[in-house]
């Protein structure tokens, strides 16, 4: 472990590698978390089936693939199929669950992830799968830092994404509609908005980003029917850890847990790359604690 | 009402039930047919392997079939197998084997796909003395248990990348070196194949005298070993290993040529299975790949001939097949100990044919077996192939090799 941290201060530039690899990768987790937070904050659902959204999304782009469709193409198009798929989702079974409580829904999306790991196992087989994009890869300071192209793009794409979704809520009548059913869905309604429709459309979007990212992971990681839990953990810890509605810490979050893992898998070994990630958790949440007490001490 | 309803269908369970069970209690031989049983990964995260490997058995049985069958007391019997879908989770197979074995009275058991669930289905063929001979199992785990009904004629995962380090110590000495200068940076999933794989790897470097340089072990929902590689250009050690199933294939394949390490020797488990060349064609060459068995191999039998035969009739069999995979030849040479070794027996009895399995001394188109005291195969060589302009040429034991290795490996440019 020593040794890792002296190479570290002995070839500096190695830091670069690690920080660049961890934030291209975060943006992703960002662009799944950031679809939690929305379908959390708004429909109080907690999906545990966001990561098979976006392993989905990523077996759509793998699929387009083998008909010569470059992943980057096919994007809009999984982006558009992944919504409506989120929306006949709701119609069909999160509608009956959005006014129940929490062990309902929570049953409700295991169970929809399981028959998304079984179908797409049906369809696509097991095999593990990676989406080819074709680009190359760019080196830096002697070829000590290399980054594929393709992370470029992708981080590129999740700030366009980022930004067009930030944009839709704050400017468009559907996104103010959802960001006053997140405060109050009682008032909401009171006020006219059909808040079934905008569940619907939260869902769906949060699909959709899903989607997005599922894209992006099968051109930058690999992918397999029952890989979706792995983003779904990351998703969890990224909101957990930012707070609901909070698309800044989410992006932040995001980006931080993407170069920590980095990190802990260069100086620990790759076997606490992932230990790291649910270890800062639970600092945060111990943090998070102190806070709150303090803050229930300041009002007594 | 429905009380009485419930109770009638009950009853006419039980009876059902018994019905299958007297039906079956001379199951193992019906007729002139000896019933083989297997519960297999049909569906699930092992379903294709499954398959391959039932094909494997289902190949097998055929041949020996149109070749007359099993020869037992002077009286000819067809082989036939009687399959589960295990779901590739092991407490399934375990339950399967055991319904085999009790309710369908089956005596005779092939294994099932992977090692986890061979690990689960053989306490209950140990507890019902049913002998298994089974060819997709390769962990450790199974053969530090003293069982006695368990063979397996596959190389065992220890064995997989050890070859490699020998490579590396014949090339270092080629070159003036002494292999006992070579580092090596080893990449490991944390599961019990790999850390299998790994002990084997260990142990052959410890003979040599070789030092590993890094020593990283992934968890299995890991599918990013960046920071790993990024240590490995750093320090330039003269092998890398690597093993973490289809996806740890898959993964360093891709960072590899990302991150453009340039390892002189690169050696990793799955390369086929997660198919690296038809996914990264040019990025994956040198790359040395361990196999259990290649139809390139010049092994033969009386039953299929040699290995590139076995190679044509399953191609022929099976459609869509464009490499036949290790996992089926082994399949199909687990059928063909069987039939041995009923025949040496002579008999059908249990204990007859378990000791039949366990002197059993024979060449098959897929290697030569004989089993030790644990069960596992000790004849059969690991082959080391080398990905050289996309095809896998056989490099390693010297013995086998139809190509010779390239050394250093050449990094692919853009």
């Amino acid at each position: 472990m020593l040794d890792n941290i002296n190479l570290l201060t002995l070839v500096p530039t190695l830091n670069i590698q690690l920080l660049l690899d961890g934030i291209f990768i975060g943006a992703i987790f960002a662009l799944a978390a950031y679809g939690l937070a929305l379908v959390w904050g708004v429909t109080n659902v907690k999906n545990l089936a966001q990561g098979e959204f976006v392993i989905m999304g990523g077996y759509f782009t793998w699929y387009l693939g083998t008909f010569g469709v470059h992943p980057i193409v096919a994007m809009p198009i999984v982006i558009a199929i992944m919504f409506v798929f989120g929306w006949v989702l709701y119609i069909t079974i999160i509608k009956y669950v959005v006014t129940r409580d929490l062990f309902t829904s929570l049953l409700a999306t295991f169970g929809i992830a399981l028959v998304i790991q079984q179908a797409l196992n049906l369809a696509f087989g097991p095999e593990v799968r990676t989406a080819r994009s074709d680009f190359g890869t760019l080196s830096f300071f002697d070829g000590l830092v290399t980054i594929a192209e393709i992370k470029f793009i992708a981080f590129g794409l999740c700030v366009v994404l980022a930004a067009v979704v930030v944009t839709f809520m704050k400017k468009s009548r559907m996104g103010q509609a959802i960001r006053a059913t997140a405060q109050n869905a009682r008032a909401a309604r009171i006020m006219g908005i059909d808040t079934d429709q905008v569940y619907a459309f939260t869902f769906a979007l949060n699909s959709a980003i899903c989607g997005a990212a599922g894209v992006l992971i099968s051109m930058i990681w690999v992918i397999q029917p029952y890989y979706g839990i792995v983003h779904s953990i990351r998703a969890f810890v990224i909101v957990t850890a930012a707070g609901l509605g909070n698309l800044p810490a989410v992006i932040v979050t995001g980006l931080g847990l993407g170069a920590a893992e980095q990190y802990s898998g260069f100086v620990l070994g790759a076997e606490f790359q992932q230990a790291t990630a649910v270890g800062l958790l639970v600092l945060v949440l111990i943090w998070r604690q102190i806070e709150l007490a303090r803050h229930r001490q300041v009002v007594q | 009402m429905s009380y009485m309803k419930s109770l009638l269908a009950a009853t006419a369970g039980a009876a059902l039930m018994s019905g299958v069970m007297v039906g079956s209690a001379t199951a193992k031989v019906e007729g002139d047919t000896i019933v083989l049983g297997s519960a297999i990964s049909l569906t699930g995260k092992y379903s294709s392997n499954g398959v391959d490997s039932q094909n494997g058995y289902d190949i097998a049985v055929k041949r020996i079939n149109e070749m007359g069958g099993v020869t037992v007391g002077g009286k000819s019997y067809k082989l036939k197998v009687v399959y589960y879908d295990d779901e590739s989770t092991p407490a399934r197979t375990a339950q399967l084997v055991e319904r085999l074995v009790q309710q369908d009275g089956v005596e005779f058991i092939l294994g099932p796909y992977s090692s986890p669930t061979t690990i689960a289905a053989a306490p209950i063929t140990e507890k019902y003395k049913v002998p298994m001979v089974e060819a997709e199992g390769a962990s450790r785990a199974l053969f530090n248990k003293g069982y006695k009904y368990l063979f397996a004629v596959l190389s065992t995962s220890e064995q997989y990348l050890a070859s490699a380090i020998s490579l590396a110590a014949e090339i270092a000495e080629q070159n003036g070196k002494k292999p006992s200068d070579l580092k090596v940076a080893m990449v490991f999933e944390n599961d019990a194949f790999s850390l299998d794989v790994r002990a084997g790897v260990v142990e052959d470097m410890a003979k040599y005298g070789m030092s590993a340089i890094i020593d990283d072990k992934m968890p299995a929902d890991l599918s990013d070993i960046s920071a790993t590689l990024t240590k490995v250009k750093a320090v330039k050690p003269d092998l890398l290993v690597i093993s973490g199933h289809n996806k740890g294939a898959v993964t360093a394949a891709r960072q590899i040529k990302e991150l453009q390490v340039d390892v002189p020797m690169i050696a990793m488990t799955h390369c086929e299975g997660a198919k690296v060349v038809a996914q990264f064609g040019p990025e994956a060459e040198g790359y040395l790949c361990p196999t259990q068995w290649a139809e390139t191999l010049s092994y033969s039998d009386k039953y299929f001939g040699s290995a590139a035969e076995y190679d044509k009739l399953f191609k022929e069999t099976f459609e869509g097949y464009k490499n036949v995979p290790y996992q089926s030849a082994q399949a199909s040479a687990a059928v063909l100990v069987f039939k041995e070794a009923f025949e040496k027996a002579n008999s059908f009895d249990r204990e007859k044919v378990r000791d039949a399995l366990a002197a059993t001394d024979t060449m098959t188109f897929y290697g030569p077996i004989k089993f030790s005291e644990a069960g596992n195969n000790i004849a059969k060589p690991m082959v080391l192939r080398q990905v050289q302009d996309g095809n896998f040429n056989v490099v390693a034991p010297s013995k086998w090799a139809s190509h010779k290795v390239v050394w250093p490996r050449v990094v692919p440019t853009n």
